[in-house]
Order: structure tokens, then C-alpha cells, then sequence
């Protein structure tokens, strides 16, 4: 609920995405789909709408639809129609895009969100259809003219609809990052929101608690989630601004402002546009054989809920440990190639802690880290057979990051074997003891002085030697 | 069906053609004449009659995933009336 | 010249014989089609790619390689994309626009050696039935009414390849029929026209007008020239998603075998008010010349919404139309009309590049797909083309093929029914039906009307048995003898 002058309001949220398909041609033509080329390389005669072209449907692009479909637990429609949106822009070069309107491949899905208490939501969804996505139009190359490159235009993508569920930005966010995780777990959408892979129109209105839905403004074209957070809670913030202050809502369409922070209605005609759908007649509707799609349920992969809760369930991880390792298809087999045959808790400590915590400096992905899962595995191996100590390991990861080398060639190199001889980490302790009286004789009213004992023990073995010893060794001498 | 000049405009800045105030007049009265003609459509029973689309009969075909096309960027531009750096260029549309 | 007179058959046979060479036939050809300019009927002449062509054809004929139409010149509606050369559709929309890419259909052609005299005129953007609406200006049919000098319509939208084919300035040539623009000018000019099932011939390649209603087919002087041409132009086409993926029989080898006990209906709603008596009197000649070869005829065979066709699709091709057209918008090809603006571009372009019959079905085609309208209009006629469909089925299980008339009229003067766009549609009123629900039809010249011009009978067939259709219309054309020649022939003296 959102506090306004004079009460109460309740934000209510639709969301609309475009995901564009994961396939290695366009949905109708047979040029390539890959980003950032040269304007107008990947561009055929059809999707540029020369004159006689004709759409050929991309069967991968289908294929790739039905099995989101089926990871949002959705309706599979056997029989669904393509139909032309028609309108004129100069990144539309057929004055129509191919869509389906009336008869969508997709029907009545949900994602369920995690919300962050621990609880969850379900959030429905309410069709995936597919359709062809635009070129883009580059207003900024020339001052008195728009460059149009066409290479974008017709790649296949997802538009898949919310039902009006999501109640707070906070939550539009969640919704955002679950879909983006099915989709990337299937691979049927990169999820690349910097990309354009990944865009969202945003839906919003407000109302009384208990009211009917109030008028919604559509935000476009959000290619973040935090953008789409922001743009939420301004538009709830100017729609009930306006009713307090005895406005009415217009119906419109409009644009995220990111360097301003606001909403402002779109320029074009837009807003009550036509778009006289009918059946392509190009075209004829797809039609579906059951067992087809039964055989791509058969092979769908473990999703992000069921890798979750057997996680849980399996590997005895906190839930919070669970979603964060599950929350990405690649960290999820990542963990597991690491926890195999050994304690779970510390795998994923390793993983979540040290690993990300070098990759995100780095800037890598799990998929290019440059240490391989069996190999944090094997340093894991050496700490718990005792070979190093925990603190050396740290070192030993780090010159793994670097190198991408083996743990044991690297502990073996460096001499990094941990001293357990207990004679000569007395000797070391008995040295640091007599090195330094004062400190000793602090011991008594300051515990805390072993640390430095400690660290001082630590430097005379270049580390090497195991600290539970240290310890043990350091208290009895100290305290005899 | 009768349309007026207003229906007329409205209809042509969809089909994005300029029409000068001139030929509204002229133009809804022939619109108006041919949609007249064939509302004797009307005098047909269809209900329950599914609407046929096309004559094919046949299923929708569909190709392999692999990429035969594009990279023909000359083709492709070659009959631009505008082109400039490998785009297309239009005036400039205002967002 | 005696060349021109040689039907395709028999070109194809002199060629074989050696008789004559390749070039020499097109070096004929090319000078025909100049001769016949006056016509109007060419947008553009290609005589020396016809010459190379011919040559590369009497090389492959040397090296006994010759392919089954090799040599043969053709021309082609200037509604086929060709490879680097200029392509119109008849409007000033496309100045300038040469393709880099042939459309499949007359691939097919090239690929079995034909060689390409011109591109024909036509309606502009094929909307039409008097070739009247051409950015390039009319064409004239080369028949003219006894004792009267007016120039008359060839007929349309294909009036240019309907024209050269009668005026012996092509060989043969492609046309499109969508309500009827390749048997209407076939019967103005008193030629054969083609129209094949739908998917029959791909439309990859051909500038889109209705998608679910253009059918590429040929025109051509005799019915066997007509199996000849279907043979190499059909064929399934994967770039076309509504292609028929259906093999391509031997039409030419299906014309043998007569007619003996073929069920001929006769559609009695096609029986117009106010039709002219000598078309009717033809009709039913023609009727006893199939019946007098064996064919049983059917008299009361009922199609009962016929009279509904010509509405219905005077609602779903300007609707499809008016989204095909839609990419002529200055941007990419064609005439650009500068604009202060976006919208000034595309308005001006469009209101400069399209001629009035082509704004007037774009803006009713936009009209009845409109909010409020898709329902009462484009629903609704596509419910009554089904019934339209079904008419057709119902008559097919009791006759094999249906005779009618091709049209209510003889071709008329230019300038002629140009006040009411809707006299202009009701040419298609026996055409259309057949074009809506896609079955094969051919336009058979079969006797001449008080005046002297060209009168034309169709037979309609089942869905993709153009053999039957074939066979018939050569039975039609043996009994009718017509040997009537236009007042305007290339190579007569």
C-alpha cells in the first residue's frame, strides 16, 4: 500500500515481455540473429519487405516458445493463428509486424514469486505469444535524420503477459528476475536486458483498497530491472498525486525518462492506434502435434523451484543459500560439480563466497570462470585431508584465479604443505614466546594478546602452520 | 454505409496517404457508394459458418533453424532512396 | 513473318527440327514487340537479354542439353520480380526499383530455357479489368470493333500480356489472377488464360496484392501452350508457405484422351440479369459442342452464392491489400516524395505514388478492417467465401468440371464504364467466384460477339485437377475452330 495525502492507495501492476528467442535464425526468415552486427549484414530481402516476400516460420523459434510455455506451467494451445499488427514506422519495414492476436500459442501460466520473508506468491500469466520484433531506429547519428538499421527486425521473440497481480515495484522486480531465470534455465532468451534480449512494458495503475482498477498508463520499452522498479514507483506516485489533487488518469502510453526519473507520455500517434489485426494470410495456422510437445516436456531441465527445494532437501541448504545458487541454471551445476562427495555447506560457502566474490570483481560470469568446478572441488579436498590450512587456501584460490592452475601443482610449487609436526610449532611458539616478554606478561588481563602471538607464530612458518595447533599450543604455554 | 469526410481523414492518416480537403467530399461519397454495394453481404445466413481464410489446405510449413539469408547488405539498400553509413535514413522521428 | 505465327507447340517442335534457331525466333519476337508498341502493352523491352538468352539456348541445343522450353519467347506481367531488370507493378510507387532477385515462377521459366522478351503492363498493382489504371498509360486490345476505330480495353489487370500474346508480339506470358485478371483479358483477346489452383504457382517473387487470392498462371494462344507454360511454372516453392507441396503432373500428356463421359455442369446462377443474349447463345453452344464430344452435361447445377462473390471479395483483396501495400512507403525502394517529417514522407509518397483506383481499395481495405467493422465486413465475407467454397464442393460431387461464360461482356472502349467504380468490378462477376475459392480455370476463345470482338468460355475444375480442366477447355477449342484474328497483328500484313 502506498501512503497519498488522503489515504490509502494499491498499486496494481501488469507486465509485459519481450523475450527475444534464443535460435540462430529469425522467426520468418533465414538471416542470422546474432547481436551487435554491422547495420543492415543480417537483414534478407523478406525482412526488409521488398516487394513479392513471403514469411517462412522458423520451427526452432516454435519449439522454443512451447518449452517456456510449458516451464511457466501454462496451456499449450495445439492450433494458434498469426495475425498482422498493422501500423507504419521506419523500423517496421512492412508496415505490419507478424504477430497473433486473437489465437495465441500460449495460454493461462503462473510464475511463483519468493518473496523475500521467505513466503511466496503466485503470479499468473496470461498469454505467451510469438511475434516478430522490429529494427531500431538511431535518432542521435545525424541531426536531421533517423538511421534505420533492420538487422533486429524480425527476430523472433516471446511477448509474455501477467495478469495484473503484482502489487509493488518490489515485486515487479522479483517477477522480472524469476521470469528472466526460467527463461535463461531453459535457454530459450539470454535474459540480456543491456542487450535488448530482455525488454518489459510495464502496466500500471492505482486504486482505493477494494475499488475497482483504476485507468493504467503503459510504460514502455524498461530495459532494467531496476529501471522498471524506478518508473513503477513514479508512475503509482504521479497517478495518485494527480487523483488527490482532482485529476483524472488519461489512458496513455508512456516513456521512462532514466536520467530524470520520470514518466512523460509518448509523442506519437500511439495512443489510440488501430491496428486492424487479421489473420496473416501468408500464413496458415500452426497446428501442433500433442506428442511433439509432450516430447518436449519429457526433456524439459530441472527449473529453478524444483532445483530449490532439492537443494533443500538434498544438499541440507538454507533456503537463502538454495535460491542463491539456484537462481542461475549455471551456478546450480556449478555447486553441484563442486558438492559432489563432499560437505555441502562448504561448497557452497566456497561458491558463493570466495568464488563470486572474485568473479564479480573480475567481471565474469560463472561460465567463464577460470576455475573450473572439479578444481575448487580438489582445493576443497586438500583443506579437509589436511594438506593446507584454510588460511593458506585463500592464497592458494587467489593464484588459481590468476593462473587457472591446478591446486596441488600450486601447493606443491610453493611449498604450501600446512607444518603439522608438532615439535617444530612448539619450537616456533617457544621463540615468539620468549621474543616478546611484555606481551606475554599482558596475556593475563588481555586474552586477546594470543592473536598477536598468533600472527607472530604464522609469520616465522610463512603461514604454513595448521592454527588449531597454533592455538592449542599458544593457550597451554600461555596459560602454564 | 455513409461515411462522412471526418471518417474519411481518419482512415487515410491510418493508410498514411494525404488527402487534400478537397477530395474528402468526392472520396466518402465513392467509399460510400462501394461500401453500400456490398453490404448485401447482409442478405447472407452465416451464422455457424467459420470464416475461411485461406483455400490452402494444407499445415504450416516450417524450416530448419539455420541461417541461409541476409548478409546482402547491398541488395538490401541498393534501391534505398536514402541511404547513408549503411542505414537507412528518414527524417528524424521525435520520441 | 511466318515465325509468329507458329503457335508455342509448334515453335518448340520447329526449334527441335531445327528449322529454325533460337535466335531467330527472339530476334523475330523483339521486332514484333517494337511493332506492336502502339499497343502500349510493354512497360519495358529486354531485347538483348532475349538475344543472349536465345543464344545460350541454341548453345545448349548444340550440345543436346535443350530443356523443355528451350528458346520459347515469353513475356512477363510487370508484377514478377526479375533480377536487374525493372519491375513496376504499373506504378509510379516503384520508379526505379530493379529487384536483386527473380521471383520463383519465372525461375522456373528461365530454368527451362525460355528467354525473356519484356515486362508486360498491367493494372497498377494489379487492381483492375480494363489496364486502365497504369502509371505507364492504357493498353489497347489489338481487336477493334467491326467498322468502329475507338481503341477498345484489352481487359485486365494482365491486359499487356493478354495483348502481346493476341498481337503475336510474345509467344506466351505470365499473368496473375486474383478476381479474374487472367481469363478476363484472355477473353477480351480472344486468347487462352490460365488460372491455376491455388498454391499451384508460387507467389514468391510476385509484388503481392491479395495474398490469399493472387494465383500466377499463363496466357498463352492454345490450350496446349497453356499445358506447356503450367508445366514449367508450377511447382512447389518452400519460400511459399501457402506453396501446394503436390508434384507437377504432365499436363500437356493429360490433354489426350477426350471428354467421353465427363459430367460438364452448368452453373445456372450464372445466368446474369441483363446478360446479352449472343453470350448466352454461345454458352449454350458451347455446352452442345462438349456434349457432342461425350460430355454429359449437367444443366441445373446450383452455386447459389454466386451473385454474393464479387462483394465478398470486393472487401477481403482491398483488405489484403491494404496491408501488402503498406511497405510502399519511400523508405526502401521506389518513389520518395522529400518530407519535413516522417508522416510527411509517408503521406506525400503515398498520396503521389498510388493512382486512384489503388487509394480507393487501400482506403476501403482499411476501412473494413477497422475497429467496429472487422466483424460486419472481413468476418463476414470470409464466412460467405466459405459458403462460396462449399457451393463448389457440393457441385464437384455430382460434375467432374463447370462451363460458364468468362464474361458479361465484349471488351469496351477505353474511357468506357470509368464513372462507377463498381461497373468496373461487375467485369469479374463470372471470374471471381472461382478465384475465391481457388479451383483452376480456363478462358477458352470461343466465337465472336455481333461486333466482331472476342468472346471467351471458362471451365472451372476441382481443387488442383487442372488435367481435367485442360482437357476440356482443348475439347472446347477444337469444337470452336476459332481462327479469328485481331485487327492489329505483329508480322501481318
Amino acid at each position: 500500500m502506498l501512503q497519498g495525502r488522503t489515504g490509502e492507495w494499491e498499486v496494481v501492476i501488469g507486465l509485459e515481455v519481450h523475450a527475444q528467442i534464443v535460435a540462430a535464425a529469425k522467426l520468418f526468415s533465414g538471416a542470422a540473429t546474432a547481436f551487435g552486427g554491422e547495420p543492415n549484414t543480417q537483414v534478407s530481402t523478406v525482412d526488409a519487405a521488398f516487394p513479392g516476400m513471403l514469411p517462412v516460420l522458423n520451427r526452432r523459434c516454435v519449439e522454443q516458445a512451447v518449452r517456456t510455455g510449458l516451464g511457466l506451467d501454462a496451456e499449450i494451445n495445439l492450433r494458434s493463428v498469426f495475425a498482422r499488427k498493422n501500423y507504419f514506422y521506419p523500423d517496421l519495414p512492412a508496415g505490419y509486424q507478424i504477430s497473433q492476436y486473437e489465437e495465441p500459442l500460449v495460454s493461462r501460466g503462473r510464475v511463483v514469486l519468493d518473496l523475500p520473508d521467505g513466503s511466496t506468491r503466485t503470479v499468473g500469466i496470461t498469454r505467451l505469444h510469438l511475434e516478430q520484433d522490429a529494427g531500431k531506429s538511431l535518432h542521435d547519428q545525424h541531426p536531421r535524420d533517423t538511421y534505420v538499421d533492420l538487422n533486429r527486425a524480425g527476430i523472433g521473440l516471446m511477448e509474455i503477459v501477467s495478469e495484473p497481480d503484482l502489487r509493488s515495484a518490489e515485486e515487479a522486480g522479483l517477477y522480472l528476475r524469476k521470469l528472466r531465470s526460467i527463461l535463461r534455465y531453459l535457454g530459450t532468451c539470454d535474459g540480456n536486458m543491456e542487450e535488448g534480449s530482455l525488454r518489459c512494458d510495464c502496466n500500471v495503475s492505482v486504486r482505493r483498497p477494494g475499488a475497482p482498477f483504476g485507468t493504467r498508463c503503459e510504460i514502455k520499452n524498461l530495459n532494467s530491472v531496476r529501471f522498471a522498479m524506478q518508473a513503477i514507483d513514479y508512475e503509482a506516485r504521479r497517478q495518485i498525486e494527480l487523483i488527490e489533487g482532482g485529476g483524472t488518469v488519461a489512458q496513455e502510453t508512456r516513456l521512462f525518462d532514466t536520467a530524470r526519473g520520470v514518466t512523460r507520455p509518448m509523442r506519437s500517434k500511439e495512443n489510440d492506434y488501430d491496428y486492424r489485426y487479421f489473420p496473416d494470410p501468408d500464413l496458415l495456422p500452426l497446428v501442433l502435434d500433442p506428442q511433439w510437445v509432450a516430447q518436449l516436456r519429457a526433456e524439459l531441465p530441472e527449473l529453478p523451484d524444483a532445483k530449490r527445494a532439492r537443494f533443500v532437501a538434498e544438499y541440507g541448504l538454507s533456503p537463502q543459500d538454495a535460491a542463491v545458487l539456484a537462481a542461475e541454471r549455471a551456478t546450480a551445476e556449478y555447486f553441484e560439480a563442486v558438492a559432489a562427495g563432499r560437505d555441502a555447506k562448504t561448497a557452497a560457502n566456497w561458491v558463493m563466497g570466495d568464488l563470486f566474490g572474485m568473479l564479480n570483481k573480475a567481471g565474469l560470469g560463472i561460465e567463464d570462470s577460470p576455475i573450473a568446478a572439479d578444481r575448487l572441488g580438489a582445493l576443497i579436498d586438500l583443506i579437509s585431508d589436511g594438506t593446507i590450512s584454510g588460511r593458506i587456501a585463500k592464497d592458494v584460490f587467489a593464484e588459481m584465479a590468476a593462473t587457472g592452475a591446478d591446486p596441488g601443482a600450486i601447493v606443491a610449487a610453493k611449498g604450501l604443505r600446512q607444518v603439522t609436526d608438532t615439535a617444530a610449532i612448539e619450537a616456533a611458539v617457544d621463540a615468539a614466546l620468549a621474543a616478546h616478554p611484555a606481551q606475554v606478561a599482558q596475556y593475563a588481563g588481555n586474552p586477546k594478546v594470543l592473536g598477536f602471538f598468533v600472527g607472530q607464530v604464522m609469520k616465522a612458518t610463512q603461514g604454513k602452520a595448521n592454527p588449531a595447533l597454533v592455538n592449542e599450543l599458544l593457550r597451554k604455554k600461555l596459560a602454564g | 454505409m455513409a461515411l462522412d469526410k471526418a471518417t474519411v481523414a481518419r482512415i487515410a492518416t491510418l493508410a498514411r496517404i494525404r488527402l487534400s480537403p478537397a477530395e474528402l467530399e468526392p472520396l466518402a461519397g465513392e467509399l460510400s457508394h462501394i461500401l453500400d454495394w456490398v453490404e448485401q453481404l447482409n442478405e447472407v445466413a452465416t451464422d455457424g459458418v467459420a470464416p475461411l481464410a485461406s483455400v490452402a489446405d494444407i499445415a504450416l510449413p516450417m524450416r530448419d533453424d539455420a541461417v541461409t539469408d541476409g548478409n546482402c547488405r547491398d541488395a538490401v539498400l541498393g534501391n534505398a532512396p536514402a541511404a547513408a553509413k549503411g542505414f537507412y535514413t528518414v527524417p528524424k522521428v521525435v520520441e | 513473318m511466318s515465325l509468329l505465327a507458329l503457335s508455342l507447340a509448334e515453335a518448340r517442335a520447329g526449334l527441335a527440327a531445327k528449322d529454325f534457331s533460337a535466335r531467330e525466333l527472339a530476334e523475330a519476337y523483339v521486332a514484333a514487340m517494337a511493332e506492336a508498341r502502339p499497343l502500349n502493352a510493354f512497360i519495358t523491352e529486354t531485347p538483348e537479354r532475349a538475344l543472349a538468352m536465345a543464344d545460350e539456348s541454341d548453345a545448349r541445343r548444340a550440345r543436346g542439353e535443350a530443356r523443355p522450353l528451350d528458346g520459347i519467347p515469353v513475356a512477363v506481367k510487370d508484377l514478377y520480380c526479375t533480377r536487374g531488370v525493372l519491375t513496376t507493378a504499373a506504378s509510379h510507387i516503384l520508379d526505379g526499383f530493379v529487384p536483386p532477385y527473380e521471383s520463383t515462377v519465372t525461375e522456373n521459366l528461365w530454368r527451362a530455357g525460355a528467354v525473356m522478351l519484356g515486362k508486360t503492363n498491367l493494372d497498377e498493382f494489379a487492381m483492375g479489368s480494363s489496364n486502365t489504371t497504369s502509371y505507364y498509360g492504357p493498353v489497347e486490345n489489338p481487336w477493334r470493333r467491326d467498322g468502329d476505330n475507338r481503341p477498345l480495353v484489352p481487359g485486365g489487370s494482365s491486359g499487356g500480356s493478354a495483348a502481346a500474346v493476341a498481337a503475336h508480339a510474345a509467344l506466351a506470358a505470365t499473368g496473375t489472377d486474383t478476381g479474374g485478371s487472367i481469363r478476363q483479358p484472355a477473353s477480351f483477346c480472344g486468347i487462352v488464360g490460365l488460372k491455376p489452383t491455388y498454391g499451384r504457382c508460387s507467389r514468391w517473387g510476385v509484388v503481392a496484392f491479395a495474398s490469399s487470392l493472387d494465383h500466377p498462371g499463363p496466357m498463352t494462344r492454345t490450350v496446349r501452350d497453356a499445358a506447356i507454360m503450367l508445366g514449367a511454372m508450377a511447382g512447389h516453392d518452400p519460400r511459399d508457405s501457402t506453396s501446394a507441396p503436390l508434384p507437377v503432373p504432365d499436363y500437356e500428356a493429360a490433354l489426350t484422351g477426350g471428354i467421353a463421359g465427363l459430367r460438364i455442369g452448368i452453373p445456372k446462377e450464372y445466368r446474369a440479369d441483363g446478360m446479352p443474349a449472343e453470350i448466352e447463345a454461345l454458352w449454350r453452344q458451347g455446352a452442345a459442342w462438349l456434349k457432342e464430344r461425350g460430355a454429359v452435361i449437367v444443366d441445373d447445377v446450383s452455386l447459389p452464392h454466386t451473385r454474393y462473390a464479387l462483394p465478398a471479395y470486393y472487401i477481403i483483396a482491398p483488405a489484403e491489400a491494404s496491408s501488402n501495400l503498406a511497405r510502399y512507403d519511400g523508405v526502401r525502394f521506389g518513389l520518395r516524395v522529400p518530407g519535413e517529417s516522417l508522416e510527411d514522407l509517408y503521406e506525400q509518397t503515398r498520396a503521389a505514388g498510388f493512382g486512384a483506383e489503388v487509394r480507393r481499395r487501400v482506403l476501403i481495405g482499411t476501412y473494413v478492417l477497422s475497429a467496429g467493422y472487422y466483424d460486419a465486413y472481413y468476418l463476414k465475407a470470409q464466412r460467405v467465401r466459405a459458403l462460396i467454397a462449399r457451393d463448389f464442393t457440393e457441385a464437384f460431387a455430382r460434375v467432374d468440371c463447370l462451363l460458364a461464360p468468362t464474361t458479361p461482356s465484349a471488351a469496351f472502349a477505353i474511357g468506357e464504364k470509368s464513372d462507377d467504380p463498381i461497373a468496373m468490378y461487375l467485369n469479374d462477376l463470372f471470374t471471381v467466384p472461382a478465384d475465391l475459392a481457388g479451383l483452376p480455370a480456363v478462358s477458352v476463345p470461343a466465337g465472336l460477339s455481333a461486333d466482331g470482338l472476342p468472346l471467351g468460355l471458362q471451365v472451372i475444375g476441382r481443387a488442383f485437377d487442372e488435367a481435367t480442366v485442360l482437357r476440356a477447355a482443348a475439347a472446347l477449342e477444337a469444337a470452336a475452330g476459332f481462327t479469328h484474328r485481331p485487327s492489329f497483328r505483329a508480322g501481318d500484313r
